[in-house]
């Protein structure tokens, strides 16, 4: 279970991004974080991963206090990161990444296994240099894919449908939910993609940094769907924001 | 053949006790061990010290090594080797370079190396270059290489400097006719006070021709780099040169590229990257469970792979 009790982060500018947060997420569960731009989303999940240092409240993974585990403690303590801009390595292969990800070698058969949940060919990725000649839609892939490899307690994606093409975007759906379905870890996803809000247990709204509203998706969801602006909204990739 | 020797081989060429296909050893300014095949002729040159390389027409599949090895301080080696590639052969050639000092004498292997591909013709030419031993003098290695390839011809070189090696310049030029392909992998890694100077002068003369020159470098320490490449289109072609450089602490990194088009139809491209680690990619790898410091080598061995 994470809990997070009056999570707060303030810039060095003075500017509150993420203020007075207290939310809990239980086991096994697929929570969605959404709420508009510059809301405190991202921010908030940094926080979690130990990649940002929270100005004030403590946060707890299975009763654990990990507020004060750096980065690399909370990747071995459970907690995956999947980057909403993917970073680029020269040199370093999918295969590589993949590995270190995993900690361990990996058979070709399971870098296809892995590499399939998000829409890629194995035969055509493996080797590939994760640089420049990847497309964007592509190393978000591989990102997401980096994170599954990990088999982690708590998987946190940020915004992972963007750049992807409405294929890969179904593919990724029907891999949150065969997660979701095993059970295996939490599923901590930011997005405002319709179709991911609709297969969340739970959703929590964020609004100028603080919990706007959470709770099951059949009280939150209707809710969202009834903004105004919903309406003109083609069906497929349907943002809520 | 010495103990030094012995190691250091096993580092910069494929011997594992032994060396399959045509071979020279060279161990401190003289031959240790040498074999032809019935395709690969090697022969001393008589001028100058040195060997003749002949590679007969349509061989395929075989491997020449020219491992040199310097194992003690107080020698300057010079050698000339000259690589005569027949018609549509496909060969390997190694030519892997170790220096050793544990006294304070220098110890230098300078290896000027000259490649003659015939039309059709293709190499893969790979070059570890390796410094040793506690000694304090200076372990230099400068390699000249000088390739002419003609019509359809292609050879492609990796080319690695491992480490330890105090003071480096590489030389390579090359000349290419129609059609002909070279491709060019260098890797560098320097720490300490080591300096490092590569230079490639590239003409692209025949029409259809392509050079790919990527060098990957990291400087460490306050080791110096200088990089520098020409390349020139002479004629319809298409020619890119990359220049990545990784720097930490007080190192230095120089890239001097240039670019001549003399045809309206050559294509030139030149890259080039110096800076230190991505503090992103630090970042990444520590959401997987590495610390900085095991980040930063894993992200240093993958870019030298």
């Amino acid at each position: 279970m994470l809990r997070l009790e009056h999570v707060a982060w303030t810039t060095p500018d003075g500017d509150q991004i993420v203020r007075d947060i207290d939310l809990t997420i239980g086991n096994g569960k697929l929570v969605v974080i959404t709420g508009p731009n510059g809301s405190g989303k991202t921010s908030l999940v940094k926080l979690v991963a130990g990649i940002m240092e929270p100005t004030s409240g403590r946060i707890y993974l299975d009763g654990e206090d990990i507020t004060d585990a750096d980065v690399t403690e909370r990747a071995k303590k459970g907690i995956a990161y999947a980057f909403q801009q993917p970073v680029k390595f020269k040199g370093m292969t999918v295969k590589d990444m993949l590995e270190l990800a995993a900690g361990e070698d990996m058979p070709f058969v399971n870098v296809c296994g892995l590499l399939g949940k998000v829409g890629l060919c194995a035969e055509e990725y493996i080797d590939r240099e994760l640089s420049g000649s990847l497309s964007g839609g592509e190393s978000k892939r591989i990102e997401i894919a980096t994170v599954l490899a990990r088999n982690a307690k708590l998987s946190i994606f940020d915004e992972p449908e963007a750049g992807i093409d409405l294929w890969s975007f179904t593919r990724l759906v029907e891999t949150f939910q065969e997660l979701q379905n095993e059970q295996k870890g939490t599923l901590l996803v930011i997005s405002h993609q319709e179709r991911i809000l609709s297969i969340a247990d739970e959703i929590v709204v964020i609004a100028d940094g603080v919990v706007e509203k959470a709770g099951p998706r059949d009280e939150i969801l209707p809710q969202l769907l009834a903004q105004p602006h919903m309406a003109c909204c083609p069906q497929g990739k349907r943002e809520i924001w | 053949m010495n103990k030094i020797t012995e190691t250091l081989m096993r580092i910069v060429s494929e011997y594992d006790g032994d060396l399959k296909g045509a071979y020279n050893i060279r161990e401190d300014g003289g031959c240790a061990a040498r074999q032809s095949t019935e395709n690969i002729k090697i022969e001393s040159k008589e001028d100058k010290p040195g060997l003749e390389v002949h590679i007969k027409a349509g061989t395929k599949g075989e491997t020449v090594s020219i491992p040199a090895c310097v194992t003690r301080g107080g020698v300057d080696d010079l050698v000339y080797n000259d690589f005569f590639v027949g018609e549509d052969a496909d060969v390997t050639i190694v030519a892997g370079c170790g220096v050793h000092t544990d006294d304070g004498g220098d110890a230098r292997h300078n290896g000027i190396h000259r490649f003659f591909l015939a039309k059709g013709a293709k190499v893969l030419y790979t070059e570890k270059h390796v410094g040793t031993g506690e000694g304090t003098g200076k372990k230099s290695i400068d390699p000249v290489t000088e390739i002419f390839m003609e019509e359809d011809s292609v050879l492609e070189m990796d080319t690695v400097q491992i480490r330890g090696v105090d003071r480096s310049v590489r030389k390579t030029s090359a000349t290419l006719a129609a059609r002909a392909k070279l491709v060019v992998r260098e890797r560098i890694m320097t720490d300490g006070e080591d300096f490092a100077q590569t230079d490639f002068d590239v003409v692209l003369n025949g029409e259809d021709s392509g050079a790919d020159l990527v060098s990957r470098s990291v400087a460490r320490g306050k080791s110096r780099q200088v990089f520098n490449s020409w390349m020139r289109g002479m004629n319809r072609c298409t020619g890119h040169s990359e220049c990545d450089a990784i720097l930490a602490n007080d190192a230095n990194v120089v890239a001097a590229p240039a670019l001549e088009a003399d045809h309206v139809d050559a294509e030139l491209i030149h890259e080039a990257a110096i800076g230190k680690i991505a503090g992103e990619q630090i970042l990444k790898l520590r959401t997987l469970g590495l610390t900085e410091e095991e980040a930063e080598e894993k992200i240093i061995s993958g870019f030298l792979k």
